[in-house]
């Protein structure tokens, strides 16, 4: 089929569109790994940018993957539940408790953050311990783990499958964990994804709730912004590159291939 | 055990970290301005600039992202192309960037040593810079928007019925007819929900804007600001809860309006 | 080890206080298949739901199982066999683990486990299908595949909500006559809910038909077809003709009328319709009052033609009118 104007018009934009969101990664990965950006490439390739942000930064990735895999682990305890319950529960209180639990995501981050100063801030040495952090993270993840297995479950047939699971003798726990849970594998993976992405770059909190002890990833890249060379910035990016983009192009296949079996 | 008791008990965790570590903050939040830190709000000209500025911001992000998502969304959703697939994955891959990231990225865009920059100066003009100024924020939450608002935008399209277009064509309507009375209505529900999401995270974020790092007096920067430089708790208690309640008020507003469509 | 069910007092109403079941009593014999025919909304599968143990009666009601009260038994301790109407087969498991999970929760041995869903897998005629996926099965194979695991753990009773009611009109007669037969080999307490007259006659020993939460009439097919105990039944099972007569009103099968040419006949032939078998005559008298009658394609009466109707043979009597109560 030949195609018209308006297919490469289309074209023309779409690939506009995708250089201006790509470019600038690029240009960001490039200057990571550059000698001298102000020289340009012509400067050489080199490791030691990323060697030194390591150095000095290294702890703060290990504290945001150690957040993150603790937030994963909490909103998947109390997430996966609490989306069975709403899943089961057609009345006026479980969509009440669902549009509560779904609110932090519309709530501003620094909101959240100074009420969680206020409120807890003196309590202990919380403020300086990085469950404070965790505990944003949780309030704010849990409602993406929430919809994404909530999505699946409402896509299943589940009070006709618990049924028949009870009708061939299954006690709660046989068919929760032996049908319930692995028919919603596919939106436990999503959101898992999800949460782990979002709290790795989670800085709107973050910046606010973080003690110079507790420093993570975003927090270290915001000072690394304004206080180091560009060089460095970018390597300290690329280091974050490296972690998130796997996530995301993970959460991609993900996608696919649950529209593929939904179809 | 009883049905409602382990319902109950299933959601039980999941409720209490929202009690204590969402609802218990914001209610001290809203506590903590005092009838002094709402009156200084309102009173005082310069949160009404900043107000100004945010929602301007706000409202030019969602216009600009909703125009380039529909476009290129449509156009992704109609039609079939050898690297499509990669095109698409490009499009979406900063879905999860954090806005601090963001920021940095649109430093490399139109920062002083940015693509622009080098760009028109090779090209003999002058130094192009305005990352940092409105502008570069706007830049900033437009890239940030796309991804998410174009998943939306196509998902949409591929619900569409083809055949209201074919009707609208066998009747006579020209490719803008179509596009004014079929695509776009039938696009209205995911537009109003996408733009209002836009438009909550343009207002409530402030990552791009801190690493941006100048004189952008947005909200958020500006309850930052309060909070640790001026340590004016009153105020910025007071503006982070309105700014909270507005944010909210929008999402759920829009979901209204949307049919539940929106996050 | 089939059992007798027995329904003491048994209503249901739901909390919004609308009644879906009146309270009833209902015994049901071992080795019976009793069928719960009606249109929706009729109160049969709450009934079914009910002796399941999936729904718990209103207060007083009671559910016995020879003699055993089973009322506050929930259904995973009730040990029926049960197949719903979208045959709810685990997406997660294959066919050999959908019919074996009935016996690996109640925790049978490995091996005779192994023997059982090979048994059930050769008489459901699924040969060779164990490791199949749901979703590459046909509508009839799931639904063989929900048969088989709802039988597999031997169930006291067997127990399906409108099992064939997802399938295509030919696959639906075939897998009925499968039904019935398995059926009668188990020799197993049975309860089938339908909404399809045909279905309702070909499988049940007996057949309760259900009326806004009321069992109407409950008896063979051959009692509900020709003493219908009112209209609803009759309207329900078969088609019917409402006919005044010189003894009174009367309720006739359209097939037990037979027509003859007749100038001074009493109605007119409106409409004749080849259905197959026979051909459906559409009649109207001078008062409007309308008619149907089948007959057979052998020189039927063209539309405009006056007929006169006879109903020789057996004629329709509604039971009110039969019996001597």
């Amino acid at each position: 089929m030949r195609r018209g104007i308006g297919f490469w018009t289309g074209l023309g934009f779409t690939l506009l569109i995708s250089a201006f969101l790509i470019l600038p990664v690029l240009a960001s990965v490039i200057a990571g790994v550059t000698a001298n950006q102000f020289v340009g490439l012509s400067s050489g390739l080199t490791t030691r940018w990323l060697v030194e942000v390591w150095a000095n930064y290294g702890g703060t990735v290990l504290l945001s993957l150690r957040i993150a895999l603790a937030t994963l682990a909490v909103t998947l305890l109390i997430g996966i539940p609490a989306a069975y319950v709403l899943a089961r529960h057609a009345g006026v209180t479980a969509r009440l408790v669902e549009e509560a639990l779904v609110m932090p995501v519309a709530v501003p981050g620094i909101a959240t953050a100074l009420g969680l100063i206020l409120a807890y801030g003196a309590v202990g040495d919380l403020r300086a311990s990085w469950l404070f952090i965790l505990a944003g993270h949780v309030v704010f993840c849990l409602p993406f783990m929430l919809r994404s297995v909530l999505a699946v479950l409402l896509a299943l047939d589940l009070k006709g499958l618990e049924e028949a699971a009870r009708a061939c003798g299954a006690s709660w726990p046989q068919r929760f964990l032996g049908v319930v849970l692995p028919n919603v594998s596919g939106g436990v993976l999503a959101g898992s994804l999800m949460v782990v992405t979002l709290s790795l770059g989670e800085f709107n909190m973050t910046l606010l709730l973080h003690t110079p002890f507790t420093r993570t990833l975003p927090v270290g890249l915001a000072d690394a912004y304004t206080a180091l060379r560009t060089e460095m910035a970018s390597a300290y990016t690329l280091i974050f590159f490296v972690l998130i983009v796997p996530l995301l192009s993970a959460m991609q296949w993900a996608a696919s291939r649950a529209e593929r079996l939904g179809r | 055990m009883p049905d409602r008791l382990r319902a109950a008990l299933l959601i039980a965790p999941a409720l209490a970290v929202f009690l204590a570590f969402f609802l218990v903050p914001l209610g001290q939040l809203a506590v903590a301005g005092g009838a002094g830190g709402y009156t200084t709000i309102l009173t005082e000209p310069r949160y009404w600039r900043s107000l100004a500025s945010t929602l301007l911001v706000a409202a030019g992000t969602t216009a600009i992202t909703l125009a380039i998502a529909t476009a290129v969304g449509l156009f992704l959703a109609r039609t079939r192309f050898p690297g499509r697939g990669t095109l698409l994955a490009l499009l979406t891959l900063p879905l999860a960037f954090p806005g601090v990231v963001v920021g940095y990225l649109v430093i490399m865009l139109a920062g002083r040593q940015g693509l622009v920059a080098n760009i028109s100066l090779a090209l003999g003009g002058d130094r192009i810079v305005f990352a940092y100024s409105l502008s570069g924020l706007l830049l900033g939450y437009v890239y940030f928007s796309i991804p998410r608002t174009l998943l939306t935008v196509m998902a949409a399209a591929e619900k569409l019925d083809p055949r209201l277009e074919e009707a609208a064509r066998s009747l006579g309507a020209s490719s803008f007819g179509v596009l004014r009375d079929v695509l776009l209505p039938g696009l209205a529900p995911a537009l109003t929900a996408a733009g209002a999401i836009c438009f909550a995270t343009a207002t409530g974020a402030f990552g791009t804007a801190f690493a941006l790092a100048s004189r952008i007096d947005v909200l958020p920067m500006v309850i930052y600001t309060e909070f640790t430089l001026q340590a004016n708790l009153a105020v910025a208690a007071a503006l982070s809860f309105l700014l909270g309640l507005a944010t909210w008020a929008v999402l759920a507003l829009a979901r209204g309006a949307s049919g539940g469509a929106a996050a | 080890m089939s059992v007798a069910i027995r329904l003491a007092g048994c209503g249901r109403t739901w909390p919004g206080g609308s009644i879906a079941l009146h309270p009833l009593d209902l015994d049901i014999a071992a080795g019976e298949t009793l069928v719960l025919l009606g249109p929706s909304g009729c109160g049969k599968t709450t009934l079914l739901r009910l002796i399941a143990g999936l729904e718990a009666p209103d207060a007083g009601g009671r559910v016995f199982f020879d003699g055993e009260d089973v009322t506050r038994l929930p259904i995973e301790r009730r040990h029926v066999g049960m197949v719903f109407q979208s045959y709810a087969l685990f997406p997660n498991m294959d066919v050999a683990g959908n019919i074996g999970y009935g016996l690996r929760v109640r925790g049978v041995a490995r091996a005779a486990a192994r023997r059982r869903v090979d048994e059930m897998l050769a008489m459901m005629r699924l040969d060779g299908l164990g490791g199949r996926r749901i979703e590459a099965l046909s509508g009839g194979q799931r639904q063989r595949v929900a048969l088989a695991r709802a039988i597999a753990p031997r169930p006291r009773v067997l127990l399906l909500d409108e099992p064939l009611s997802a399938l295509d009109a030919r696959l639906r007669e075939q897998l009925r006559q499968e039904i019935d037969a398995l059926l009668r080999s188990l020799g197993i307490t049975a309860v089938y809910v339908t909404h399809d007259q045909a279905e309702a006659m070909a499988l049940g020993d007996r057949i309760a038909a259900m009326e806004k939460g009321r069992i109407a009439q409950i008896g063979t097919g051959r009692d509900l077809y020709h003493r219908p105990a009112n209209d609803f039944v009759a309207g329900f099972v078969g088609d019917t003709n409402r006919l005044a007569t010189p003894e009174g009103e009367r309720l006739v099968r359209p097939e037990h009328l037979a027509l003859r040419r007749s100038a001074t006949g009493g109605f007119t032939v409106v409409q004749a319709t080849f259905l197959g078998p026979v051909v459906r005559v559409l009649l109207r008298d001078a008062a409007g009052r309308e008619l149907r009658a089948d007959v057979p394609d052998e020189d039927v009466p063209a539309p405009g033609e006056r007929v006169a109707v006879l109903f020789q043979g057996r004629s329709l009597e509604t039971e009110a009118a039969a019996s001597p109560a």
